[in-house]
């Protein structure tokens, strides 16, 4: 009998170690494949990087090509859907968490906003060149991209906000209004200020996508060859994926190492910008630490 | 703390903005030209700006690459100014262009040889004909091996690679080949990007692929390019053979297709211009090949009087 048990023990045991060591092998090896993906990128571009590069215009001869244009376009584009998608969509998920009553009409828009963050981005491409670029005739400037961006991310912003919002606990709530708080003083003053750190990291993740697509751009008509950075937001422009898209595709093997030290760039832009986010969000946090 | 996120990105902005000043050198005109369409003339019109931006440092010339498709829809409707276009115009896209009382210059400026290409380590190809690529390609294709097409090459699968059906590099190959009202087979690895063919066919020993010439010249050493037998001999494709038209039914013209409303403004035309004095020396830097004196001469004069329609 205790024999019996004994082998049972030994091979659930044994089935236990084989899926902990599956998983292992499989959490490092994904690690490794992106430490070898970068390391391959950083020696093949890190030779093109220079401060030239990031002040010169894209060329047909490698050695002068340079990213002035894609990321300044890349710049200008991340700042326009800041300002356009965050107010729409934290007011969004305001509306939705505080002030709107349970009925069919906001199941619906929940529903809706749900099924359009996982809509393909280039389906947002379409979007934006029939409504921006040629129902405005705001043409393919930076404006009619960053509006479509911001459609793109919009969804990603609101369901991250609404969460936000939703954690911060009822006590709080009650404890504004308890001292005489209007519905606008309590989120002006306790619900937003809460929420800010969560808010910021959905804030973050939705940037970077927008920092990484290329396919809705290609579709409204963003440029490829542009000698010139975007003056007003009416200007034409190109960003740092689609000018790395053009260089990797390029026949000549220089203008692959030219397209490894863009993405040298988009990463440390990428990273930059993470980084100011998280240092916001940790002086955030501190300032209301509950625990 | 909104406020703080918001004031920093405005300093983004302001830096931004300050620091595009212009180059206040040479040139006299000022505005825009929008060229979109195929990413195989890009290279041959991104040079030509670049070139144009020395000269002209004012207009501002943007390029963009929709696809030879994309680009005429573009065209069609008065969007842009210049269409880069792989191939020809085709009717449907001709009666848009009627319904939105659109005209177009068609201007050949370059050649380019679509190159058949197998692996290095192939010894037995010598050439194909044009006969025996149709054999291979067409659609309902029975060749399945190599010893299908002549009997004393090996028994071994064909591995086939081809540009995807929407670019124009596909529908040229189809057209001289397979003809216009055949159908391809569509049994191969096809990807838009010609570099994933290189790859492909470099590494597999029985590959047979086609793409432009230049992604054959760029990789001459990873490559084994198959002279092509048009009925007068197997020629390979090299600069003189496709300038001479000897590569025959492979080589192709690329064009520009120009609205003659958007050439009335003089930075339109300038460009132009520029593009056609300077197009057969530069596109052989960027791997096509420039057309003949002879027939640059022609299309240059064709531009001169404005001769709207399709050429050939």
């Amino acid at each position: 009998m205790s024999n019996l048990s004994s082998t049972i023990l030994v091979k659930r045991k044994r089935i236990d170690n084989i899926f902990r060591n599956a998983s292992k092998i499989i959490t490092w090896s994904s690690m490794l494949i992106l430490v070898i993906l970068l390391y391959h990128v950083s020696i093949t571009g890190i030779e093109r990087l220079s401060f030239d590069f990031l002040d010169r215009f894209p060329s047909r001869f490698p050695d002068k090509a340079g990213i002035k244009s894609a990321l300044h376009g890349s710049i200008w584009m991340l700042v326009l859907v800041t300002i356009i998608s965050v107010p729409i969509g934290v007011i969004t998920a305001i509306y939705l968490e505080e002030y709107s009553t349970k009925n069919r009409l906001t199941r619906f828009i929940e529903i809706n906003i749900a099924n359009l963050a996982g809509v393909p981005s280039i389906v947002y491409g379409l979007l934006g060149l029939a409504i921006f670029v040629r129902f405005f005739e705001w043409d393919r400037s930076v404006l009619a991209g960053s509006f479509t961006m911001s459609l793109l991310i919009l969804p990603v912003i609101i369901i991250a906000s609404r969460e936000a919002i939703r954690a911060v606990p009822q006590s709080i709530r009650l404890g504004a209004y308890a001292v005489g708080a209007t519905k606008l003083q309590t989120i002006a003053h306790h619900v937003l200020p809460i929420a800010t750190p969560s808010i910021l990291t959905g804030v973050i993740l939705a940037m970077s996508r927008a920092i990484g697509e290329t396919a809705p751009l290609i579709m409204i008509g963003a440029l490829t060859y542009v000698a010139f950075v975007p003056e007003t937001i009416m200007d034409p422009f190109t960003t740092l994926p689609i000018q790395i898209f053009n260089w990797a595709a390029r026949p000549q093997a220089a203008f692959h190492e030219v397209a490894a030290a863009g993405i040298i760039v988009l990463l440390i832009v990428l990273l930059s910008m993470n980084a100011i986010a998280i240092f916001v969000r940790n002086y955030a946090k501190k300032k209301y630490d509950f625990n | 703390m909104k406020f703080k996120l918001l004031s920093i990105l405005s300093i983004f902005l302001i830096v931004n903005a300050c620091s595009s000043s212009n180059d206040e050198t040479g040139g006299t005109l000022t505005g825009s030209v929008s060229v979109d369409g195929s990413s195989t003339v890009f290279p041959v019109t991104e040079a030509i700006a670049e070139e144009f931006g020395k000269v002209e440092p004012k207009v501002r010339v943007t390029v963009g690459i929709s696809g030879t498709g994309g680009g005429f829809k573009k065209f069609c409707s008065g969007e842009i100014d210049i269409n880069d276009a792989s191939r020809h115009i085709k009717e449907k896209e001709i009666k848009v262009a009627q319904k939105n009382g659109i005209e177009y210059i068609e201007l050949p400026v370059a050649y380019d040889g679509l190159s058949v290409v197998v692996n290095k380590k192939n010894d037995f190809i010598d050439y194909l004909t044009v006969d025996e690529l149709n054999a291979i390609w067409k659609y309902g294709s029975t060749m399945k091996t190599w010893s299908d097409v002549r009997p004393n090459w090996p028994n071994q699968k064909i591995k086939l690679y081809g540009p995807g059906t929407d670019s124009g590099t596909f529908d040229y190959f189809k057209e001289a080949i397979i003809g216009k009202k055949n159908n391809i087979r569509s049994d191969f690895t096809k990807s838009e990007d010609d570099n994933v063919l290189v790859t492909g066919v470099a590494g597999s020993k029985y590959a047979l692929g086609f793409f432009g010439y230049a992604y054959y010249a760029e990789n001459k050493s990873k490559l084994k390019v198959v002279p092509i037998d048009g009925g007068n001999g197997a020629v390979s494709p090299t600069s003189k053979t496709i300038n001479d038209g000897s590569y025959s039914p492979l080589s192709r013209p690329i064009f520009i297709y120009v609205n003659p409303e958007a050439a009335k403004r003089p930075e339109v035309d300038a460009f132009v211009t520029f593009y056609l004095e300077n197009a057969a020396s530069l596109a052989g830097e960027v791997g096509y090949i420039g057309m003949p004196d002879k027939v640059t001469d022609r299309v240059k004069s064709r531009y001169k009087n404005r001769q709207t329609g399709k050429w050939f």
